[in-house]
């Protein structure tokens, strides 16, 4: 439904398709990464706390994206080009504190599943479906960038139309809030990537909304199980070995062999629990420091 | 003109070369090529497009470099080509830009031969580009960045080159490796998906950054506010200090056969509202070892060929019996141990 909005509405312009600013927001070619805020989240000012320092004309852009201004006519042509980049703002603003709340995460989980940020470009990731992150939880600082929950590591975004949302509208914590909430969703290391992101886009799962969220819920089959730690997941990821002639490349194996020589007393050390906590620093200085 | 050049290069008479010279002239301008003569001659320049140009010019074949005439003719460089490539001598025909023989009417189709040319090519191209003039010829492309960069973001756009995971054609599409995280990626373009990776094969990339190692960025990496804090770089040359200019060009690895240029060495830390996520926390961070760089280079060294830590005083107390066990896995096999030292043996038995 909202694939077919986006091809008609090909420009960003105002248009009757919606009558909604929301859901013509939602539509709009660029912003298929967003999820729809509910109504209620967004009109209950506690949640907005602090954001009118952020935005200016605030008042107005409040009512432009819940389609409470008034008439259209007492604004000048030249305020409303701004102030539809301050409803932007804010609806962006808004969404970060969304998407980090309960009904928030599920919702980004639903389009988790259809793959809706794209997929790692990493081979050895067998197109593990991606989150959208920031670095930082500034506006107007950083580009939103995108998670890979496989190989833990950020990616820029294929095009160049979401690679100039603001990554502060994702926020710094959205994908590791939503894996700390749904650990059975963890990606495993290795193997085929996710069953339930790659079939639900197929249609396997067709109602959306509430019951699809229960069903997820029910699905734990996948990822790695609830009660199993995940301590030597790494044990079992895969890595490219560059080789001339069939022969690895002497620095490269040997940054290599280091790499999984720390990997491996990480992993000892989390699986023991006669290590000062000390050794579970992911610092890596920390690591030149507990052997000197 | 390769004729020529070896012709004059055993020193022949005046006489002979003038006279070559001026029947290949002639034959250039009023017979065209396929008077030219015997073998798989060369285009002239008169042709305004070679099948080569026109082939590396198709949309999707950005990342093929032209390979020069003279080494598709020698047939050296082909041993063992013939028996991969079907219609053998079409497809030579077709990409030397040769005109056909009389009787090639048993082809049965032209595009068949439009196949095994490309085939034909893209195995020579394999071969080609790990020749010095061939990775002369891919590092100006790399230099043009046709290649693209890493989409990891803390690789800071460095420039990748494209590899194959196979050398034999039809396994797999092509893909791009990043000398800075030493990982392969899929092009961004989908484009790129008809492109067969064997045509570039799986040694070229790192032969590459051996051939250009001021391309190839170091193995060690010291971020800017490690370098203010620690003092153990005493005695390299203080890889990434103050991030200045003059740094730029002190940079030197100690190992004069590694990479010469500085690593973008920054690893992703997850935060939840700025706290790093624990690694106790069954989501946390599990793959940072995969990024990882040591300060100095020196630090390679701690790691032995096997994987194992050289000096392990640090971490003995509880590794002890896990070097036992390593010795001779065998017999001291032991069901009724815990599933530490089962899980910490599993890496060496790998390694």
């Amino acid at each position: 439904m909202l694939r077919r909005a986006v091809e008609e509405l090909s420009t960003g312009s105002d248009s009757d398709y919606s009558k909604y600013w929301i859901s013509w927001f939602l539509s709009s070619k660029g912003n298929e990464y967003f999820c729809e805020v509910e109504e209620d989240y967004i009109l209950d000012r506690f949640n907005l706390t602090g954001l009118n320092t952020e935005v200016t004309n605030y008042g107005q852009a409040l009512d432009l994206i819940t389609d409470n201004l008034e008439s259209d006519d007492d604004i000048q042509d030249e305020l409303r080009g701004s102030l539809d980049v301050q409803a932007r703002l804010l609806y962006g603003l808004i969404h970060a504190r969304w998407i980090v709340t309960a009904r928030g995460l599920a919702k980004m989980l639903e389009k988790y599943k259809k793959a809706d940020f794209g997929r790692c470009p990493r081979v050895l990731c067998q197109s593990q479906p991606l989150l959208p992150v920031g670095l930082t939880d500034l506006p107007y600082e950083k580009s939103v960038k995108l998670y890979c929950a496989r190989c833990e590591d950020l990616y820029s975004p294929k095009s160049s139309r979401h690679g100039s949302i603001d990554g502060a509208y994702f926020g710094t914590s959205f994908p590791h809030l939503l894996f700390l909430v749904y650990p059975h969703l963890i990606p495993p290391k290795s193997g085929p990537p996710d069953v339930s992101a790659g079939q639900s886009s197929e249609g396997r799962r067709v109602a959306p909304g509430r019951r699809a969220r229960e069903e997820l819920e029910g699905s734990v089959t996948e990822g790695v199980g609830e009660g199993v730690s995940t301590a030597a997941a790494a044990l079992k990821a895969d890595r490219y070995r560059p080789k001339i002639f069939g022969f690895q490349v002497n620095e490269i194996a040997k940054l290599q062999r280091w790499q999984e020589a720390v990997r491996d007393r990480s992993v000892r050390s989390l699986s023991s629990n006669r290590v000062p906590l000390t050794f579970l620093s992911p610092f890596p200085d920390k690591w030149v420091g507990w052997r000197t | 003109m390769s004729r020529l050049q070896q012709s004059s290069s055993v020193d022949p008479s005046q006489e002979e070369l003038e006279e070559e010279e001026a029947v290949s002239g002639e034959g250039d301008e009023v017979m065209g090529e396929a008077e030219d003569g015997e073998g798989y001659t060369s285009s002239t320049p008169t042709s305004t497009l070679t099948w080569i140009s026109w082939f590396c010019s198709l949309p999707g074949h950005e990342y093929f470099c032209e390979v020069s005439e003279d080494f598709i003719e020698d047939d050296f460089n082909l041993t063992g080509l013939n028996a991969m490539v079907p219609f053998w001598k079409e497809a030579m025909e077709m990409v030397l830009d040769v005109e056909p023989d009389e009787d090639s009417a048993r082809v049965p189709d032209v595009s068949i031969v439009e196949a095994s040319a490309e085939l034909l090519y893209g195995l020579v191209h394999q071969r080609y580009i790990i020749t010095r003039q061939g990775l002369q010829a891919m590092a100006d492309k790399y230099e043009n960045a046709t290649f693209g960069s890493c989409p990891r973001v803390y690789c800071q756009n460095c420039y990748v080159v494209p590899c194959g995971r196979s050398d034999v054609p039809g396994l797999d599409t092509v893909k791009l490796y990043c000398p800075n995280c030493h990982d392969i990626y899929v092009p961004p373009s989908s484009r790129f998906q008809g492109v067969d990776g064997a045509f570039f094969g799986t040694t070229f990339a790192h032969l590459f950054f051996q051939s250009y190692r001021e391309l190839a960025p170091a193995p060690f990496y010291k971020s800017s506010t490690a370098a203010s804090s620690s003092t153990s770089a005493a005695r390299s040359p203080r890889p990434g200090s103050d991030g200045g200019q003059a740094d730029e060009e002190t940079f030197v690895n100690p190992n004069p056969y590694g990479g010469q240029k500085r690593a973008a060495g920054k690893v992703y830390i997850p935060r939840i509202y700025g706290f790093r996520v624990s690694e106790r926390a069954k989501s946390g961070p599990r793959m940072m070892w995969l990024r990882m760089r040591p300060e100095v280079a020196g630090e390679l060294d701690t790691v032995d060929w096997r994987g194992r830590w050289v000096d392990e005083e640090g971490g003995s107390e509880f590794e002890d019996d896990e070097e036992e066990g390593g010795d001779r896995p065998m017999e001291d096999f032991d069901p009724v141990r815990t599933g530490l030292e089962c899980i910490s043996a599993e890496p060496l038995l790998q390694v």
